[in-house]
């Protein structure tokens, strides 16, 4: 037996110790032996490439590995947790340009001349270097979105897929010309800069609020650039731990267009919200009529007969970084006797799960974070249902009313509870410029205020009632 | 190592549906950690930095690799690191 041997069993048991922490993560109880057993997984891999017998210059690769390592570090430890989406966009772009740096590499040191008559491995080049590129000029995007360092709203333009579809063509003709001719350095320029264009102007016409289905997306084309890497490299770790990454946004991006009732071709060509915005000054429709705002206190005493309550976060409390002033206010409203459950939709927030990070680092224990689907029958039997900075997700429009441009999008019916009470900065309506009619219900109270001063008022108010 | 590529598309093929009878299990709860774990997973693809930077013949490649080396530990430095951080978030009530 030889050396390569062991390698290919190291590689084998790094991917299935990736399946089993994945597999681990599906408790919370377990999750963190999960992602330690993915941890040791890489460890394992990386170890293995080092010990093959192809490696024998270190120097590069230590370096490499200490900048690397400082750099993630500092970004994890750093990092807040309202900023993970911006985290997760950034990490999925390393991951792609990583691999089409890896693609690029293997070209110019002629990999795809090698093996005639197999196009696998200039094919794969070809998609690692076209994958690698989009993730991560689109995760860049991403990235400027979500930090608010561009408009986070759709940017749209006449022929706009046609441009696309233009520059998709041209990037396969030059994929073509570099499996037929891979010495071709001008067709290989040429991708590089297809690749990131279209990374660009396929993310900048989707919005803010569908974001979690960008990001999704966005971690399933990283797997799938590590996966073409390893069929460059013809080594079945990489192409067995890029599939389970693929398969983990594709998985993620479902779910995320479910929970807004939209297809993914509508999420990414229909720059939802561009229209509805450019609609005019929405806000107050004009058949309905001025909404009255009420304090804190006048909260508290509704609070003062109640016995239960569900609290439904949206971004809001993430831009306000409220969810500390929200566990507060839950545990003053549980020292008065009222129970308390939060309620999640899975597209609050801007990336899959946001709502639930943010509450568990506010110390909210998990059991009392909800899922929609087992949550929404209960809000009938609850006394007060409080939505804290969210807005579409609570719309009873997507059930009601089929002109609504959300109608069909599951909802938490927040409207069936005896009282509902909306803490928004404004009237202005929600990302997608849909005017929300549980405003204007008799048994809601619009708080107006930003969600952290206005949640910390509320506890107030109740302690001294 | 894998000379053969149908080995590869198998390969490939049934390792996308482990990954999604695998991952349908992860709960909503924890759904950013998945994110971000599995990212970090993605980061794999320092396997194939580490073979292009450590080939003998320095040169354009080397450096390509030298790059990857450091944009894939980012991503799997980072991402098991953040998402050990907000694993640890996540409590019982006690």
């Amino acid at each position: 037996m030889d050396s390569v041997f062991f390698v290919q069993l190291a590689y084998l048991a790094s991917a299935v110790l990736f399946i089993f922490g994945i597999l681990r993560m599906s408790a919370a109880r377990t999750a963190v032996s999960g992602n330690a057993m993915a941890a040791v997984g890489m460890l394992v891999a990386v170890v293995a490439t080092l010990l093959n017998r192809g490696v024998v210059s270190y120097t590069v690769i230590i370096a490499g590995i200490v900048v690397g390592s400082a750099i993630g570090v500092v970004l994890a430890t750093r990092i807040q947790m309202t900023a993970m989406p911006q985290m997760v966009a950034l990490l999925n772009g390393f991951g792609g340009i990583a691999s089409l740096l890896v693609a690029s590499a293997e070209l110019l040191r002629g990999g795809a001349s090698v093996g005639e008559g197999s196009m696998i491995v200039p094919v794969a080049i070809f998609l690692g270097i076209l994958i690698g590129g989009v993730t991560f000029t689109g995760s860049v995007v991403a990235f400027a979105k979500l930090q608010e360092l561009m408009r986070g709203a759709p940017i749209t333009y006449p022929f706009q897929q046609v441009l696309n579809g233009v520059i998709l063509i041209a990037a396969i003709a030059s994929g073509v010309t570099i499996v037929l001719d891979p010495t071709n350095l001008e067709a290989f320029a040429l991708l590089l800069a297809t690749s990131a264009v279209l990374g660009v102007l396929t993310v900048i016409p989707i919005g803010g609020a569908d974001m979690p289905v960008v990001i999704s997306l966005l971690n399933s084309y990283s797997g799938l650039a590590a996966c073409a890497t390893g069929f460059v490299l013809g080594n079945a770790g990489l192409v067995i731990s890029g599939s389970l990454v693929g398969a983990a946004g594709i998985i993620l991006s479902k779910i995320m267009c479910d929970a807004m009732n939209r297809s993914l071709t509508n999420v990414l060509f229909g720059a939802f919200g561009a229209a509805a915005a450019a609609a005019g000054p929405a806000g107050v429709s004009p058949e309905r009529g001025p909404v009255k705002g009420y304090t804190p206190e006048d909260a508290a005493i509704v609070f003062g007969s109640a016995r239960s309550a569900i609290i439904v976060p949206g971004y809001g409390m993430a831009v306000a970084q409220a969810q500390h002033a929200v566990r507060e206010l839950m545990d003053v409203l549980e020292s008065h006797g009222v129970q308390v459950r939060f309620a999640i939709h899975p597209v609050a927030g801007r990336m899959p799960g946001h709502m639930n990070v943010l509450l568990a680092e506010a110390n909210v224990p998990y059991e009392k974070l909800v899922e929609m689907d087992h949550i929404n029958s209960d809000f009938a039997e609850t006394d007060v249902a409080l939505v804290i900075g969210a807005n579409d997700v609570v719309n009873p429009a997507a059930r009601e009313d089929d002109s609504s441009p959300i109608y069909g999008m599951p909802v938490l019916n927040v409207d069936h509870a005896a009282h509902v009470m909306v803490i928004k900065r404004s009237l202005n309506p929600g990302f997608a410029g849909i005017d929300n009619p549980l405003f204007y219900n008799d048994n809601t109270m619009m708080i107006f205020g930003d969600a952290k001063g206005t949640a910390t008022a509320m506890a107030e108010a109740i302690q001294q009632s | 190592m894998l000379a053969d590529p149908g080995a590869a598309l198998t390969i490939f093929v049934l390792s996308m549906f482990v990954g999604f009878f695998v991952i349908a299990k992860v709960p909503p709860l924890l759904h950013t950690p998945l994110m971000s774990g599995s990212n970090a997973i993605s980061g794999i693809t320092i396997v194939g930095a580490l073979l292009a930077a450590g080939h003998a013949e320095a040169g354009t490649a080397t450096w390509l690799g030298f790059a990857a080396i450091v944009f894939a530990t980012i991503n799997c430095v980072g991402g098991f690191l953040v998402t050990n951080r907000m694993l640890g978030m996540f409590r019982k009530k006690d």
